[in-house]
């Protein structure tokens, strides 16, 4: 072992306090969103800090309840309206509720349905451009990286054109789709693919396995950090594409949870409280995800800068 | 990569691997061209026409490059233009030597410690983009912000500053908070590649008598090469894209208008030409190219080295 010089010694303790500030500087701005969400009228208007509400209180939530309602849940018809004169055929709707808990329900909706398809779909692509010897792979494979560097909102104006057209606009599926589309996922399952050992697969295939069947019962289980990683990463990017829900999502009951936090943020620009309510509803469910799957997390992140 | 068909393949074989290949491949495919690659054609052609959001067609009349020569005589354009590459030059290096800082002094901390550090400072992006903007509004007010309360009640400043209305704080306050949403990211790569530093080399180097300093330059960062270029790569695109700040804090105003944000300005709500979608789209392009050039520049700088 190295011996400390005093020199380092004391940067290296410098340094520690320093980070220990920026840590407390980096969790305030989400203490202060819950915090808020309880505090009374009077101290979010108050005119110097309070670090500690002076009472816990739930009527931020109240309202944030009581602003509008729109039923629980609608589901319509997959393009109902090409047949209905451009009309969406509604096969059922839910009793009136809360419009943020619809948000709530929608953007949770949103992102597990992006997450499993993009899952699914990723891991079989990627797990074809690592394994399999078609022909055309290098171009695929290079078009999809190119299409990783450039930038995803460019499109996103172009993308309301063709949503309008398919009949998609202001449908949670007009954001999924494009999520599912994005080629991460493709380029992070073939890095994670190319550890699987060729006899493995050689020796299913000898067995007399079926291609789908090495894929799900021999591929699958060894790419499972792979499919976690992408699985959070999906979600969270899901959901914070603020962008894509305000171009893609337009009618009251279709908003997101952070959508429609923007949207009272607009209308009603004084109430912090409320606001700071709404803020803790939106950012829960991420929080609990990622605290969840942290492991599987920083992995994923890792591995698709080193190997790319 | 390897010659596309296999030369010890029999044809039967390569046959068979094409079709499973592709069958592999076709769900993703249908969304990747569906939703990828078809608006990224549309953006393109529509950007040499004067298209607009209202017309039944996708495509207007062709009117050859004068959205982009337009472009250049169009102030508020290269107002934003200013703006976005501002925000790029001072938070992308920022982001980088910060989160290099970070990562130096926390990786070698025991497991518990290290995913704690590098938990909190990845909360700002998992508590996402819209609950973030709206706390740091609220810090940043008038009257009810803390960072007024905090600030006089210091002694450092004698009247409350309107941060998000005053253009000469209003793009500093935007990049600070872009600055805390982009540095979860960049300190988990730089935690793994400190880790992963071969540590023969570094004890060759300690023999050999090089000092700290030298150790840190010659032997981690020069292996650290390629993390990087991805940060740097991701955080260039990442700032290029600032929309939601912009929209939720200023729309615009008081100098932080910002590429992004006047392309969906454009898109959307400019009252005489309503929607002018082939003029946006012209903007994207420019935008594209301009990340495309500098993610290029970036490769180039990092193989030289």
């Amino acid at each position: 072992m190295k011996i400390e010089t005093g020199q380092g010694r004391a940067y290296k303790i410098a340094s520690i306090i320093i980070l220990v500030i920026l840590a407390f500087l980096f969790t305030f701005p989400l203490y202060w969103i819950v915090t808020g969400a309880f505090k009374n009228g009077a101290d979010i208007n108050a005119t110097k800090p309070i670090w500690v509400p002076t009472e816990w209180v739930m009527n931020n939530f109240d309202k944030l309840m009581k602003q509008r309602s729109v039923p629980l849940w609608e589901i319509y018809l997959p393009f109902g309206s090409f047949f209905n004169g451009g009309k969406k055929v509604l096969l059922t709707a839910g009793p009136e509720a809360p419009a943020a808990i619809r948000w709530l329900i929608n953007a949770v909706l949103m992102c597990v349905l992006a997450m499993l398809i993009t899952c699914l779909t990723a891991a079989m692509a990627g797990y074809a451009l690592a394994k399999k010897r078609f022909n055309g792979r290098a171009i695929l494979f290079s078009l999809i990286v190119c299409a990783m560097a450039l930038p995803k909102q460019v499109i996103l104006i172009p993308l309301l054109k063709e949503m309008s057209a398919l009949r998609l606009y202001d449908s949670l599926w007009a954001v999924i789709f494009p999520t599912v589309g994005w080629p991460f996922g493709v380029f992070l399952m073939k890095q994670f693919s190319e550890s699987i050992p060729g006899e493995i697969l050689e020796a299913a295939r000898i067995d007399g396995s079926s291609e789908w069947n090495t894929f799900s019962t021999v591929v699958m289980p060894m790419i499972k950090p792979g499919i976690g990683a992408l699985a959070i990463f999906t979600f969270i990017n899901c959901w914070n594409d603020y962008f894509m829900q305000l171009v893609m999502l337009a009618s009251g009951s279709n908003f997101t949870i952070p959508l429609g936090i923007a949207t009272l943020q607009a209308e009603t620009s004084v109430d912090n409280g409320l606001l700071m309510a709404g803020a803790t509803l939106a950012a829960a469910p991420i929080i609990i995800v990622f605290l969840i799957f942290q492991k599987y997390f920083t992995q994923g992140i890792t591995m698709g800068a080193v190997k790319g | 990569m390897a010659r596309q068909s296999h030369p010890t393949m029999s044809r039967a074989l390569q046959r068979r691997e094409n079709i499973s290949g592709y069958l592999f491949l076709l769900p993703s495919l249908i969304f990747f061209i569906g939703f990828v690659v078809i608006p990224m054609i549309i953006c393109i052609v529509t950007s040499l026409t004067d298209a607009n959001m209202h017309d039944q067609g996708m495509f207007g009349n062709f009117i050859g490059f004068s959205n982009f020569t337009n472009l250049l005589s169009d102030e508020t354009f290269l107002e934003a233009l200013k703006n976005t590459f501002i925000i790029v030059i001072v938070s992308v290096p920022t982001v980088c030597a910060f989160s290099l800082w970070v990562s130096s002094v926390i990786y070698k901390l025991s497991g518990p410690v290290l995913s704690a550090f590098r938990c909190i400072f990845y909360l700002p992006v998992v508590t996402g983009s819209v609950a973030v903007t709206v706390v740091w509004k609220w810090m940043y007010d008038n009257y009810t912000g803390i960072f007024n309360h905090v600030l006089k009640g210091a002694g450092l400043i004698d009247q409350n500053i309107n941060w998000l209305g005053d253009s000469k704080y209003a793009l500093w306050c935007i990049i600070l908070i872009l600055f805390t949403t982009s540095v979860g990211q960049p300190i988990v790569l730089y935690v793994s590649a400190l880790g992963n530093v071969d540590q023969t080399l570094i004890e060759a180097a300690e023999v050999d008598g090089a000092n700290g300093f030298q150790v840190f330059w010659k032997v981690k960062w020069a292996q650290m090469m390629p993390t990087t270029l991805y940060i740097l790569v991701i955080t260039t695109i990442n700032s290029f894209q600032c929309f939601a700040l912009i929209q939720l804090l200023t729309k615009g105003g008081a100098g932080t208008n910002t590429v992004m944000y006047h392309i969906y300005w454009t898109a959307f709500k400019l009252t005489e030409q309503a929607g002018h979608f082939g003029y946006a789209n012209a903007m994207g392009v420019v935008l594209a190219i301009f990340i495309g050039l500098l993610s290029a520049l970036q490769f180039k700088l990092a193989k030289e080295k």
